[in-house]
């Protein structure tokens, strides 16, 4: 018998039943909630005089709504304020812990996970959010799910599912300098295309992947997702282990050495067999930027703007004729000329430490560009406490940038820090659809390294050229 | 949910791929804790056009949205399902699917028809050249017909989702039907916990 991929034994090991005729019945260990996707679930609750099952295993913070104004300025926007409140109010009702805006441990749901060390190898997690993916950077078999899905976990810690396929996505060799996760991440999507990992769990592996900090793999495993796949997995490493120690969620000394030597079984066999395997070469990837308005749509930081008459199948050229409409963008305009309005650093794809350090590294000691306005995000109060405390704040506010509270803000819009119509940005969040960031904004994706660069000079650009 | 047979209604194509859930509904909407009241959210942001199909007066009414691959995309959103649905639509018809949103879809009763491209390019043309036409996605038999031309094609619906649909059954209820096993595999596998790690007001207790 061919061994097991780690996506299959996370899969055995979480099977509650697989009923004749029915899906398979999942356990679910930890149930990540935030105020947009939970409040008609715990309303179906209180209808069906349903309880929560299992509080114990389930953690809430605000984070999509957030203004990321100073804490003493109240949430002006009333319906935000009342979903804000829900919030609350629903996990008290229910016995759930959660941080509400301003709390020590508050944060983006998938920054606060991993870095309260709650997210660990080998568990099935789920939040009311897409994006969930990021935890597999632990090997953690995480996804998104619906509203009626965060009910279903609410009232049984579990999920009906279905097997995936499973695709192993293999970086080999090593990237060039100056190419970060997030370049390799939007080389992946752009290699598979917005549905290319429809129906699969990746794995992703190789030389390039195993170098990965977890800040990385994280980024990596964030954008699963834009490339339509179910959920991303990195195996344990000592990165993983190195990572957890320490963390208040994780136990300590011996208990701690035991979890780890439990945990590093959470690797694929030698001998598993993927359904798919996807190769890429990791010296072929550049400093990446997307043109259009998905995020497949993926061009080096040297290129140009693609020509719609470039692509032979008619349904891409009228996408690429529809998505440059949107953008503003004229074919073969060197993406370095192009100049933005915005710089968003942030989001849940690139707003830990290591990526507030790459951008601050580029930032130290230069000028945004005149009419530029730059915000930077950081993730959690924890990692905004960690930037405080190594002086990254400062580097930022001296360079001209904005320094504001934790949240998914510029990311998705939903509180006021937005696009204005026509408005371009540079940002480090995951997705460029149309209106993402604010109605009639243009997004373009970018690392925080080139996020800062292009904040400096106004228009796409590398850190090399802020250096010289 | 409520049981769903057939839909029998009149059909708008969209025409477009890759409409993501952002599209759907954008996240200005996302704001309220209600689950109704969404369909004036549908498609917001395209809505402003005069030349946007749903604003075709011979579109009116339709309960059948034809869209390209790729449709649903992007977001967890529920709230995109609940738009649909509000706005008036009974079922999806698309050569492609987001998996969330085909998920989320199968808990609400929106029916998710998958047909190929081909087969979606030709009922498109067949509703523009009478958007009339009425078009029927028959749940339990699994087809899509235009019964005016004699159209017909099939379409795949894993078993499950197709019960469910069928029956209306609620997703909990069903499941709570293995409290047993979930009972036992809680008392017999490795459990993790939260307890203990947080104090009442969510700090880490040391
Ligand atoms: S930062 Fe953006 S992508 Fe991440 S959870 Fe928040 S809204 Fe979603």
């Amino acid at each position: 018998m061919a061994g097991r991929t780690l996506y299959e034994k996370i899969w055995d090991e979480h099977l509650v039943c697989a009923p004749e005729g029915e899906s398979a019945l999942l356990y679910i260990d930890l149930h990540l909630v935030h105020e947009v996707t939970s409040p008609q679930a715990f309303d179906g609750l209180r209808l069906n005089g349903r309880g929560v099952r299992r509080p114990d295993l389930t953690l809430a913070t605000a984070d999509h709504n957030v203004p990321t104004d100073p804490i003493s300025v109240p949430v002006t926007d009333p319906v935000s304020r009342r979903q804000l409140e829900a919030l609350e109010e629903n996990c008290a009702e229910f016995a759930i812990t959660v941080f509400p805006r301003g709390h020590e441990n508050q944060g983006i749901v998938h920054v606060i996970g991993p870095e309260l060390g709650v997210t660990q190898p080998g568990m099935t997690i789920v939040c009311g959010d897409s994006h969930t993916s990021t935890h597999g950077a632990f090997a953690a078999l995480a996804f998104g799910i619906g509203t009626s899905e965060v009910e279903h976990v609410l009232a049984t810690q579990t999920l009906p599912q279905q097997r995936a396929r499973t695709m192993a996505v293999v970086v080999e060799g090593e990237t060039p300098e100056g190419v970060s996760a997030k370049d390799v991440v939007l080389a992946i999507v752009s290699a598979l295309g917005t549905g290319g990992g429809a129906g699969y769990v990746v794995e992703y592996r190789g030389a390039a992947i195993r170098r990965l900090s977890m800040e990385g793999r994280m980024t990596l495993c964030n954008m699963s997702i834009e490339a339509g796949a179910r959920a991303g997995l990195v195996a344990v490493d000592d990165t993983t282990i190195d990572y957890l120690r320490g963390r208040p969620g994780v136990p300590s000394g011996g208990a701690f050495e035991e979890a780890a030597a439990r945990w590093r079984g959470y690797v694929s066999d030698d001998d598993a067999v993927f359904d798919k395997v996807v190769t890429l070469d990791a010296a072929s990837i550049s400093p990446n930027v997307t043109w259009g308005t998905n995020p497949a749509q993926v061009v080096s930081l040297e290129g140009v703007v693609p020509d719609p008459a470039d692509f032979a199948d008619p349904d891409q050229a009228s996408t690429t004729e529809r998505s440059l409409a949107y953008m503003g963008l004229t074919p073969g305009t060197p993406i370095k000329q192009i100049p933005v309005d915005v710089v968003f650093i942030g989001s849940c794809t690139n707003s830990r430490i290591e990526d507030l350090r790459a951008a601050a590294a580029v930032a130290a000691g230069a000028r945004v560009a005149p009419g530029v306005r730059a915000l930077v995000v950081p993730g959690s109060h924890r990692v905004k406490k960690q930037a405080e405390a190594e002086g990254l704040d400062q580097v930022f506010l001296e360079a001209g940038f904005e320094w504001r509270e934790p949240g998914c803000s510029m990311c998705l819009g939903m509180n006021p820090d937005q696009l204005r119509p026509g408005q371009r940005s540079a940002s480090t969040s995951n997705r460029n659809f149309e209106g993402r960031q604010g109605r009639g904004g243009r997004t373009h994706l970018v690392s925080p390294a080139v996020a800062a660069a292009t904040a400096i000079l106004g228009r796409f650009a590398t850190p090399e050229e802020v250096a010289r | 949910m409520k049981a769903v047979r057939v839909i029998e209604g009149r059909a708008v194509p969209l025409e477009r791929s890759d409409v993501d859930t952002d599209q759907i509904i954008p996240s200005e909407w996302l704001k309220r804790v209600e689950r109704t009241g969404f369909g004036r959210g549908l498609f917001s942001e395209w809505r402003d056009d005069p030349d946007f199909v749903l604003n075709d007066a011979r579109f009116a009414g339709a309960t059948i949205l034809v869209a390209g691959p790729r449709f649903g995309t992007g977001s967890s959103r529920e709230h995109a399902v609940w738009a649909l649905m509000d706005y008036g639509f009974a079922a999806v018809i698309a050569p492609s699917f987001g998996d969330i949103f085909r998920n989320n879809s199968s808990k609400q009763g929106l029916v998710i028809a998958q047909l190929s491209g081909e087969d979606v390019e030709e009922l498109t043309a067949l509703i523009h050249e009478d958007p009339s036409r009425l078009v029927v996605v028959d749940v339990d038999q699994m087809n899509v017909e235009v019964p005016s031309t004699g159209w017909l094609r099939s379409f795949n619906l894993d078993p499950m989702t197709r019960q469910r649909l069928l029956n209306g059954w609620d997703d909990i209820g069903l499941s709570l039907r293995h409290a047993e096993e979930i009972a036992h595999y809680e008392a017999t596998s490795r459990a993790p916990s939260l307890a203990g790690l947080f104090d009442a007001a969510g700090h880490i207790r040391r």
